[in-house]
């Protein structure tokens, strides 16, 4: 019975109080927003980590007549050369950290640059004595590419050695200052958010300040007199959150699945799946962040 | 059931004391008149033992409960003994007679089917029994009054506060105020009446506590209050000097504005509401 009277005086609160309800409901929308979107970015971030960086070879390319780079001098690597090169890898030494390696001849290099390039003008200006041969290293852990720079950097024929995480660290750079500077502005959004509903529950507290002079004289329990204020921020904060979690799943399926996925076909993207998580997420922080800043609110209203 | 040993109360702001070293005991049933010109200290007597206030030196005890040990969160459960009435009725305006009585139970969690049998029989007890529909604007004064005592004896509290409960009210509606409280009264309930109705004290033949600048300078079993005489009104030029003894005035032969000190260094907000007597406007 006493819960009937809790929340209707919530839904008077929510009621009496819309517009400052409403304020509430958008910044909670913006701000989660952000936060889940900051969530799914690094998510994308590690998931493409992880799949492309499997990928990642270290390439050691050796010398074509026309490189000056390294220990080239215009001169065609040796066969003596790219067998010196074939056994260092080959060594028991580094056994343990390549997983596996093999040799691309210059057909071979052209064959892989005209599927890469194809329709490309630059394919018609290439011929295949241009293109390096290369060995290509798999490393069991692809961080420890160092070994190979050390081992085979130095040896004659050998033009330069590439680890191709190299390229990717930039553009994952790229994303997690993204995702960042999103929590920070998701940080930014829920301290005002935490500010709007103090003050809105502030305002339904001052518009009810009648009902509450005479609950604590007759003798109503705090609790009976903080919950209809806290549930009311909690009701209009998880809106906001409900919100959130709908425009998130619209990013997620017009934007990533419709919009990403075919302008980038090769690349795994996060989908739904994913966004299941974040939805709790959301609305936890939501309700918690509603009802702590309520609770701060009126209980310094209510204190004498 | 109340009990105050060497209470003192200072606020704050103030500069001399609001209620200074009161040693009384009330005894459960009576009837206690608290008289005294505004700023006297009757006000911060009542809400001592509301608990509204905590005492800056002595000790009260209500019902058994030492109030200077009641925690904060304890007072709700300890206000329910209580109930308390004003000169400004307090009433909310948007709720019939009837929710504004039954609000007082239901923010208690009281079953819906024990209201329904609780107030009406409250509203009969003041005789409001056939206006629990109406609004509290569309009643007199002395309605709105027993819609607010209904409202603080419903619950059955052992002790009745009431703040110049005929503050706001003619002669006439203020003895038919009278009448209810000494019912409620007679039904076992203790009251403490601060008043300076000097009529209503005289006529009711019960004990009188009298306070000046804060002090209890009178308690007497059967006692009168002068009032109108206008004897006490120097009691409120006192308090220029705060370390002056009262002293002895003729009685004026003219009756001045009551209770009126501009200087006065009071706590609370200087009451003119009585100057019109014949309006009932909610003050808040």
């Amino acid at each position: 019975m006493s819960w009937r009277f809790v929340l209707i005086e919530a839904w008077n609160g929510l009621r009496r109080n819309v517009s400052m309800v409403v304020s509430v409901v958008l910044v909670t929308l913006v701000s989660l927003t952000f936060v889940g979107s900051a969530v799914l970015l690094q998510a994308q971030v590690q998931s493409m980590k992880s799949f492309w960086y499997d990928k990642a070879q270290v390439a050691v390319y050796l010398c074509t007549q026309y490189s000056t780079l390294g220990t080239c001098d215009q001169q065609e690597a040796s066969a003596d050369q790219i067998a010196a090169v074939e056994a260092q890898l080959g060594s028991d030494t580094l056994t343990p950290y390549i997983d596996k390696f093999y040799f691309e001849n210059h057909e071979q290099a052209y064959e892989v640059f005209v599927e890469q390039f194809a329709g490309s003008a630059v394919v018609d200006l290439v011929t295949p004595d241009l293109l390096p041969q290369t060995f290509w290293v798999n490393l069991t852990d692809p961080t420890q590419s160092a070994i190979i720079f050390e081992a085979v950097g130095g040896m004659s024929g050998v033009e330069s050695v590439v680890d191709q995480r190299s390229y990717l660290d930039g553009i994952f750079a790229m994303l997690n200052a993204a995702s960042l500077t999103a929590v920070g502005v998701a940080a930014l959004m829920l301290v005002a958010a935490a500010l709007l509903i103090a003050t809105t529950i502030r305002l339904s507290a001052f518009s009810r300040r009648r009902e509450l002079a005479i609950m604590r004289l007759v003798g109503a329990s705090n609790w009976f007199i903080q919950t209809p204020f806290i549930l009311e921020g909690v009701v209009a904060a998880t809106i906001g959150s409900l919100l959130a979690c709908v425009a998130i799943a619209g990013i997620l399926i017009f934007f990533v699945g419709g919009y990403l996925a075919d302008a980038l076909p090769t690349t795994a993207f996060i989908e739904m799946g994913d966004a299941w998580i974040v939805f709790p997420i959301l609305l936890g922080l939501g309700a918690i962040l509603a009802s702590v800043s309520a609770y701060i609110a009126i209980s310094r209203y209510l204190r004498v | 059931m109340i009990r105050f040993d060497g209470v003192s109360k200072v606020y704050r702001t103030g500069n001399r004391p609001a209620l200074h070293d009161a040693t009384l005991e009330v005894k459960p049933g009576e009837f206690v008149f608290l008289v005294g010109a505004s700023g006297s200290g009757k006000s911060s007597f009542l809400r001592l033992i509301l608990r509204e206030e905590r005492a800056s030196s002595g000790s009260i005890h209500v019902l058994g409960q030492d109030l200077a040990r009641l925690s904060n969160r304890k007072v709700p459960f300890y206000r329910r003994n209580l109930g308390v009435v004003f000169q400004d009725f307090r009433l909310l305006p948007t709720k019939t007679v009837f929710d504004n009585v039954a609000f007082a139970l239901r923010v208690l969690g009281k079953s819906e089917a024990f209201i329904h049998d609780a107030v009406p029989e409250v509203l009969g007890l003041v005789g409001l029994g056939n206006k629990e529909n109406r609004l509290p604007h569309e009643l007199s004064g002395g309605e709105q009054q027993r819609v607010a005592i209904a409202r603080a004896v419903v619950n059955k509290p052992a002790i009745l506060l009431a703040d110049e409960p005929t503050g706001n009210l003619d002669p006439n509606t203020s003895k038919g105020i009278m009448d209810v409280l000494t019912n409620i009264n007679a039904a076992g309930t203790t009251v403490l009446m601060a008043t300076h109705d000097s009529a209503i004290v005289n006529k009711f033949h019960k004990r009188v506590i009298e306070l000046t600048d804060g002090r209890i300078i009178r308690d007497e079993a059967v006692g009168r209050y002068n009032n109108a005489e206008g004897h006490n009104r120097t009691a409120d030029l006192t308090p220029l000097r705060a370390d002056s003894q009262p002293i002895a005035v003729q009685p004026l032969d003219f009756d001045p504005i009551p209770d009126f000190d501009p200087m006065a260094p009071t706590s609370e907000a200087i009451d003119l509401s009585y100057l019109d007597r014949s309006t009932n406007e909610e003050p808040l």
